[in-house]
């Protein structure tokens, strides 16, 4: 579940668990090394921690229930 | 018992860091007031609707529109959600509008990208187009800055989790402080208070994904800060119209006007009458005419409906890329290129989203105060003014600014020492002690369960008289049980149960308001009076509470001062 975050790439900072709109990170500074994503269903999608992570850390794992529908465009018929 | 935290006293407090409140702080430490406080739930640097970004602000630029703003109010009002604006309100916001979009600029948000003022977007063909186009992928993080430069203290994390009234005006809040998992109360003494708690999502059961409540299309963190102003005894008003937002199935996002193709049905018939081809100044406007357009189609078997952009040119398909970023929305745009999807080549289809309480609430003065003396309100949980991101702007300016000057007459009231805040730390306090309770999600899906089958969205569902008073009856019981069964484990949880019982509240009084309008108007779709009456075209509907009681009465709508 979203956001994930690449231990390999986080340096703890907490610049996500800060900034969250849904506050959905826990974080101690005092004693945490990463952040942990504590409430991942609150997830909004807003991208804020991707956008902001000074090392590009976090990327979204949308849920497959989120899944696009779509279609080949060449499918919907020349009629139009 | 939850710890206290010492008195915070602010000349004024405002309630959430958004377009609103952020405006409003600035206003009013230009104004001179020196003790302006934002308590923002999250970060108000990423927090709220605006969170990532917007693209379209309401406007009337003379460079563009020449010296007459009829065209603009005209097209403004019809505008989205049409007439459910207080055309004396937004004569006056549409007036201002470009000295906003003059100062947004002057701090730096990107007002003119291609190096000049330019409206597109959200316009029916041929008619003056009002949204100016920008990019505010900056807004949140150039509005903190301008706040903090004119000396606003902003305690983020600190959800708001109650007002404080004494006699006729407002005297203070409680709020809670999330900093740690460990909650505390912080009472706050306020001269006056500014609410700007954004729109409300998770009323109603998620149309797109059912068991995910928060894929919302705009911020699902705002959620019933309406329901503080109601308890208060402040006025609400079109809370009884059902608003709904259309886009992407199922990734529920809005910034539909973003999207510059046609909606085409599958053999590719257009399914408007607005457009045949896609188009960057226009886009397609079929949705914003006929609300209900997606979730009609299906219901008649002639869907599903797709936003098709294939006709568009390899530059317009990187303007609409480009113009999405500045919308905020980033998210979707990486999701559809890790799965492969070009809307350039492909065919998205669209949905009708659930109910929200989007420019539906409270309803305020043309200068944003409400009808509690002290209390303003700005942006989307407004209920007179429509919504977006430009009439937060003004809201939260002019608000920030009466409010400052009222302040200067007003002394403080010992808002820690009432009833209220009392019994609203024991209530909350009794959550913390009870971690084995019931999870605020049950409490939060009860009530969507409720509010879907009993106050639905038209026009293809229907209220009554039977109906709301049902739902009424069972709103009651679910608020009885969540107070005594809700538990909370920490402050985030906390926090999420006294969403709730403000979401509960919001329903309580559109319920109230579902009831007490007889006839069948816009989405509001009475079975037992299936007509609209003439003699309401002029007049909004208020519902509040007069000690403890539900109240509705009538009032005209304002119109332009001439």
């Amino acid at each position: 579940m979203p956001p994930v975050i690449d231990k390999t790439k986080c340096i703890g900072c907490g610049t996500c668990a800060e900034i969250c709109n849904s506050s959905l990170f826990v974080f101690n500074r005092e004693k945490d090394k990463y952040p942990q994503v504590k409430f991942p269903e609150e997830c909004w999608h807003c991208d804020s921690c991707v956008l902001d992570c000074p090392t590009k850390a976090i990327s979204l794992r949308v849920p497959l229930a989120y899944s696009l529908m779509h279609v080949d465009a060449s499918s919907i018929h020349e009629n139009k | 018992m939850i710890p206290v935290k010492q008195v915070i006293e602010a000349d004024l407090l405002i309630v959430g860091g958004g377009i609103g409140g952020l405006m409003a702080g600035i206003a009013a430490g230009k104004a001179g007031c020196k003790n302006v406080v934002i308590m923002e739930k999250s970060h108000a640097r990423r927090s709220g609707s605006g969170a990532t970004g917007n693209d379209h602000f309401n406007a009337y630029v003379p460079a563009i529109h020449g010296d007459d703003i009829e065209p603009v109010f005209q097209q403004t009002m019809q505008s989205l959600i049409g007439s459910f604006k207080e055309p004396s309100l937004m004569h006056k916001f549409l007036e201002k509008s470009f000295d906003l979009v003059k100062m947004w600029d002057e701090w730096g948000v990107n007002m003119r990208p291609t190096g000049d003022w330019e409206c597109k977007g959200h316009a029916l063909p041929g008619k003056t187009r009002a949204f100016l186009k920008y990019d505010g992928s900056d807004q949140k993080k150039v509005l903190v800055r301008e706040a903090k430069n004119v000396g606003v203290k902003f305690y983020n994390h600190h959800p708001v989790i109650e007002l404080i009234r004494i006699g006729d005006r407002i005297a203070g809040a409680l709020a809670l402080d999330t900093t740690t998992e460990e909650p505390s109360f912080v009472p706050v003494r306020a001269k006056t208070v500014l609410l700007a708690t954004g729109l409300t999502h998770r009323l109603y059961l998620n149309a797109p994904t059912p068991a995910y409540m928060f894929n919302t299309g705009h911020c699902p963190n705002c959620a019933g800060g309406q329901g503080l102003a109601w308890r208060v005894g402040a006025k609400m008003v079109n809370l009884e119209f059902p608003y709904t937002h259309a886009g992407p199935k199922y990734f529920e996002r809005c910034g539909k006007a973003t999207w510059i193709g046609v909606y085409r049905y599958s053999d590719g018939k257009p399914v408007g009458p607005f457009t045949n081809k896609s188009d960057t100044l226009y886009g397609d406007v079929t949705s914003d005419i006929w609300n209900s357009v997606f979730e009609d189609v299906m219901r008649k078997g002639t869907g599903p409906a797709y936003m098709d952009c294939s006709d568009a040119s390899k530059e317009d398909m990187d303007y609409m890329r480009w113009a999405m970023k500045g919308e905020g929305l980033t998210a979707l745009l990486d999701h559809m290129d890790k799965e492969g999807i070009d809307p350039h080549k492909n065919g998205v289809e669209f949905m009708r989203y659930e109910p929200i309480l989007h420019g539906r609430g409270v309803d305020v003065q043309d200068n944003g105060e409400t009808s509690v003396k002290g209390l303003f309100a700005a942006g989307d949980l407004v209920g007179n003014g429509g919504c977006g991101i430009a009439l937060a702007a003004y809201l939260g300016w002019v608000g920030g600014q009466a409010a400052a000057e009222q302040a200067k007459t007003v002394e403080f009231q010992k808002a820690e020492e009432t009833a209220a805040m009392k019994e609203k730390m024991e209530l909350f306090s009794s959550f913390m002690d009870r971690a084995e309770g019931a999870d605020w999600k049950e409490a939060n899906m009860a009530l969507q369960q409720i509010m879907s089958d009993y106050a639905p969205a038209g026009p293809n569902k229907v209220r009554s008289e039977t109906l709301l008073k049902a739902g009424l009856n069972y709103l009651g019981q679910l608020r009885q049980k969540a107070k005594e069964q809700m538990g909370a484990t920490c402050s985030h949880t906390l926090m999420r149960a006294a969403e709730v019982l403000d979401l509960i509240d919001c329903g309580e009084a559109l319920m109230n308001a579902a009831l007490a309008r007889k006839e069948t108007r816009a989405n509001h779709i009475r079975a037992d009076f299936p007509f609209t009456n003439p003699l309401l075209g002029d007049k909004f509907l208020n519902v509040y509470l007069e000690d403890g009681e539900v109240k509705t009465s009538w009032r005209e709508i304002r119109q332009v001062e001439k």
